[in-house]
């Protein structure tokens, strides 16, 4: 479909996820950039900054809350342009709207020593598979690679937050106490001997004992994703609900299609999923989609 | 295994009073200095030394062979990778 002004302005295909976002100025808008996880080629970088030079007409760019690049003050004749010259190096244009939005993620625990789930890896996949789906409202996934929870997996429609479970064998604790030290949560004291008496009430499962364990006695049993659904910001934040504990990773899409598929079926439009879930029940969402996915 | 008996450590280092992470990069110099296998003696403050600097020797893929409580600070043994 081309709308038709005398001339070829746009071709309304290519915004069919949206992307480009209205300003006050006529016919100028921000064109939001897809940035998976926050993570981007130095390529890319330069290419969006050529771009940028050649046609915001405002001169600057704006880094989005949610890891996107936008480019801010972009005529509407000069789209086609935008697209095809991002094109070139592969960078491809966002969403808005009500659909599944880019996730955002972490840095990743390639680099960083506290990670214990790859949320770089994860938000590519997803992203893949789930972006730019029509949902009553907007969708905003997010992927965090351990409890200090970096993405704010609370404030997300669903967030996945890395956990790893400790397992500690009585035979290669040495009684050092340095596990007891590093746990910030009081999970772990040390007893007389100096081996330590788990309560796992209050683990958090951020497995800082196994990283401080210098004999190994301290192991991860199972490592997953703790999953958050109907968490949102904005004029009304709601702080998501905990659904599941140690999700395996090859189970998260399939998490994220149940709860699609739930939210078409009972979200109003304009509704986020948080509110469809407050209003038609918890325990019904979560006999609904989460039961499933209990015993993985 | 945390070894047992006496261990006579090859270097020392007192970092009580020294801040995170200046006292993990002056374990790790003061480790470039010695030889594999060698052990450094590492006296530590309680509460964030304690909890980082360890985890950090691990990482590095050095070896923590024994933990004293001196009460307000702690004695490692590492020995070096």
């Amino acid at each position: 479909m081309v709308e038709n002004k005398g001339k070829q302005r746009i071709n309304l295909d290519e915004l069919k996820s949206g992307g480009f976002i209205k300003q006050t100025q006529k016919d100028l808008f921000t064109v939001r950039l897809k940035v998976p996880g926050g993570r981007i080629t130095p390529e890319k970088l330069t290419k969006i900054a050529e771009v940028a030079k050649k046609y915001s007409r405002l001169g600057y760019c704006h880094l989005s809350f949610r890891q996107s690049v936008e480019i801010v003050g972009v005529h509407i004749d000069d789209f086609d342009a935008v697209i095809k010259e991002l094109a070139t190096v592969g960078q491809k244009i966002a969403s808005c709207g009500p659909r599944v939005r880019v996730p955002t993620a972490c840095g990743g625990c390639e680099y960083n020593p506290n990670g214990i789930m790859d949320t770089q890896a994860k938000a590519l996949e997803v992203d893949e598979k789930f972006f730019g789906i029509p949902c009553p409202h907007k969708f905003k996934m997010g992927f965090s690679g351990c409890p200090i929870d970096c993405t704010r997996t609370r404030e997300m429609d669903l967030g996945f937050q890395g956990v790893v479970y400790p397992e500690w064998s009585k035979d290669l604790c040495t009684g050092c106490t340095l596990c007891a030290k590093a746990c910030m949560e009081g999970a772990i004291i040390a007893d007389k001997e100096g081996k330590p008496v788990f309560d796992e009430s209050k683990c958090v499962y951020c497995g800082d004992c196994i990283r401080a364990c210098p004999t190994d006695a301290w192991k991860d049993k199972k490592k997953g994703w703790l999953v958050r659904t109907g968490g949102k910001h904005g004029r009304h934040p709601r702080e998501a609900d905990q659904v599941i504990n140690f999700l395996p990773d090859h189970k998260v899409n399939d998490f994220i299609e149940a709860t699609l598929k739930w939210y078409k079926e009972n979200g109003k439009p304009k509704e986020r999923v948080g509110t469809s879930i407050e209003r038609v029940g918890l325990d019904k969402f979560k006999k609904e989609v989460v039961s499933a996915f209990e015993k993985t | 295994m945390v070894e047992d008996g006496n261990i006579n450590p090859d270097e020392q280092i007192d970092l009580r009073g020294v801040l995170c992470p200046i006292n993990f990069v002056k374990t790790k110099l003061k480790l470039e200095m010695m030889d594999s296998g060698q052990v450094l003696e590492v006296i530590l403050d309680d509460g964030e030394p304690i909890r980082s600097v360890p985890r950090s020797l691990k990482e590095e893929g050095h070896k923590i062979i024994r933990v004293e409580n001196l009460q307000g600070a702690y004695r490692l043994l590492v020995k070096k990778a």
